[in-house]
């Protein structure tokens, strides 16, 4: 964008896409406010009188709103640390020169291309399912009873399988982020004498950070919407045990089919994932200046 | 003191011998430079020597004990690497540091000694910078920096000025000179460039293909190489070689003579030749001519000439100065 003119032919040429794509955000999220200041259930009424700020009052007032918060910061809390540490092991992994290292590569990445909810019933019917599941058969080897994951640790299953799903996403990054490195500069480290651990810690580690926030970025705003996992494993139960925003949000519209509740959770939660997107985009504009 | 051996060093890539086998020997504070075309394994007889790779023959000796097995940390070596491989994440001076601290140095002379090196290196003033933060040429001078403060055997310098320009490499070549005529210590220093081997060097080695062709003082390899190889590659402009019937007057099947044992005339001499381009340098001018039978010649002259391309000219050359090969390319001592 060298010149006057340059600058405003290429506002010109970017105008259509950028209309359409504000169209696109403006006309759903303004319908969606609209909705929430509406008393709109499916069940009732079918004339939707306007009641201003209830359908919020009554949202965040209602018990499970903080237990869904709570829910959604553990789910993602606990799915970024699991996917960026192991991540991290991961990478170091299949960076080592092996025997079918390709191979190994595809495999690794592999879970991250495979859909939600045929993930989630895998790991149910296949890996957690208390009778018949792999995890029970492995538990009966050893003759202690089997976990039965949703119901005891219902949340703890869902991290696995979520964690599952975008540890592979961390760890292609970060092994891209480690092919990256400069050899010389390990031959240099060898020069000085570091030993692995020390090696790792002041020269790869630093050079991870930078990626590894990338993929906290991605991941969060991703994992703020987990919804497949949750409804096809556990339904947002037992009680409201893994209950994150999305699914309240879901259960207002579609079990309660309370229209107006759901749109006013709906604009709770675009809030709240803007304020962590604004806090992470700082957090990482910081970390990728220097 | 660092004087190394190399006892019949052979390295090889799975199927390709890079170093068939190397023997040489590199005196205790001398700067001895490696040079030959990319490729000829001169880098990884470094590397070898540095421990960056392991030897698949042969023995590597520092001051007569073997230290083949040695990791590189404990072979007392430094290296400089062409890229400075310095540790972007930590300041001038953590990275000068950074070796005495693996060490398990204490931090006061850790400190003590980093200044110390900055302050031979004028880096004073940027040891809380990052390298992302400085010139080529003050990288380079913290990777010199990170090499000295550990008080090596000898120093290894891997092809350090090719990333730098011209104006810089002068200076940087002259600052490496005389940071060895004050450190005394012993230098190894790789490159491809013919100019830093002459300039620098109390003794070159030509590699070629993994094979020493020739290792001597640079004037050694300049008055009298051992084949044509070596007096091809030392000495710029490059030797001009002259085979066939005009070669076998001197005595030869090939004869060498260099640009600047030429002499030009306007009237007469030994062989008539077209003048095609001509490069004045100033102090010097080249001249590139076509001779019957000969093919391209290239002949320098003190001062301007006032030759133009399409002159006729006669050139001799100085009979005391030829060189002359024998067929395999060796050559014929008289």
């Amino acid at each position: 964008m060298a010149t006057k003119q340059t600058q405003s032919a290429a506002r010109l040429l970017a105008a259509p896409s950028i209309g359409l794509l504000l169209l696109w955000m403006i006309v759903p999220l303004a319908l969606t406010i609209y909705d929430s200041t509406l008393n709109y259930t499916l069940q009732g009424n079918p004339v939707h009188k306007f009641i201003g700020w209830t359908n919020y009052y009554y949202f965040i007032t209602d018990p499970a709103f903080l237990t869904s918060i709570w829910n959604t910061l553990v789910l993602v809390g606990s799915v970024l640390v699991i996917s960026v540490v192991g991540g991290t092991g991961m990478a170091l992994l299949l960076d080592q020169p092996i025997f079918g290292q390709g191979v190994a590569r595809v495999m690794a990445i592999s879970p991250f291309f495979i859909m939600a909810t045929v993930a989630a019933l895998v790991w149910k019917n296949l890996f957690m399912q208390p009778v018949f599941g792999l995890f029970a058969w492995i538990a009966h080897l050893f003759g202690v009873p089997p976990i039965d994951w949703f119901t005891n640790d219902p949340m703890i299953a869902v991290i696995i399988i979520v964690a599952w799903q975008w540890l592979p996403f961390a760890t292609l990054i970060l092994l891209t982020a480690l092919q990256s490195l400069d050899l010389e500069q390990k031959d240099a480290a060898q020069m000085d004498g570091a030993p692995p651990l020390s090696y790792f810690w002041y020269l790869v580690l630093p050079h991870l950070a930078r990626p590894a926030t990338v993929v906290i970025l991605i991941e969060t705003i991703f994992l703020l919407g987990i919804f497949a996992e949750i409804f096809v494993t556990t339904g947002g139960g037992p009680g409201l045990a893994t209950t994150n925003l999305t699914f309240l949000v879901f259960r207002s519209a579609l079990r309660d089919f309370d229209v107006g509740g759901a749109a006013a959770g709906g604009i709770i939660a675009v809030v709240l994932a803007n304020v962590v997107s604004i806090f992470l985009t700082r957090l990482v504009g910081k970390n990728l200046e220097g | 003191m660092g004087k190394i051996n190399l006892l019949g060093v052979r390295k090889t890539f799975a199927e390709v011998v890079v170093i068939p086998s190397v023997d040489l020997e590199i005196p205790d504070g001398s700067f001895v430079v490696f040079v030959g075309p990319s490729g000829c394994g001169k880098s990884t007889l470094l590397r070898l020597i540095a421990g960056l790779e392991d030897l698949s023959a042969g023995h590597v000796l520092i001051d007569n004990q073997d230290v083949t097995d040695f990791a590189p940390a404990q072979r007392g070596l430094s290296m400089v690497f062409q890229s400075y491989a310095l540790y972007p994440h930590m300041s001038v001076a953590s990275n000068i540091g950074f070796g005495l601290k693996m060490a398990g140095v204490p931090k006061a002379e850790i400190d003590k000694k980093v200044a110390y090196a900055a302050n031979m290196l004028n880096l004073t003033e940027y040891l809380t910078r990052r390298p992302g933060q400085l010139s080529g040429g003050q990288r380079q001078r913290v990777a010199i920096g990170r090499a000295i403060v550990r008080e090596p055997k000898a120093f290894l310098f891997d092809e350090p000025l090719s990333n730098l320009d011209a104006a810089l490499r002068v200076q940087m070549r002259l600052e490496i000179t005389r940071l060895h005529q004050s450190l005394k210590t012993t230098m190894i220093y790789v490159t491809h460039d013919q100019v830093e081997a002459m300039t620098m060097a109390d003794m070159i080695v030509v590699l070629n293909r993994g094979n020493i062709e020739q290792a001597g003082a640079p004037m050694e390899l300049y008055e009298s190489p051992k084949n044509l190889f070596v007096a091809k590659f030392i000495g710029s402009p490059t030797m001009n070689i002259i085979e066939g019937e005009r070669a076998q007057k001197y005595g030869a099947p090939t004869i060498g003579i260099r640009p600047e044992h030429i002499k030009i005339s306007r009237e007469t001499g030994d062989w008539p030749v077209r003048v095609s381009i001509v490069e004045r340098l100033g102090s010097d001018t080249f001249l590139y001519v076509e001779a019957e039978g000969m093919g391209q010649l290239t002949v320098r002259a003190e001062g301007d000439l006032g030759a133009k391309p399409g002159d006729q000219l006669f050139l001799t050359p100085d009979i005391g100065r030829l060189h002359r090969f024998n067929p395999k390319g060796e050559a014929i001592r008289t």
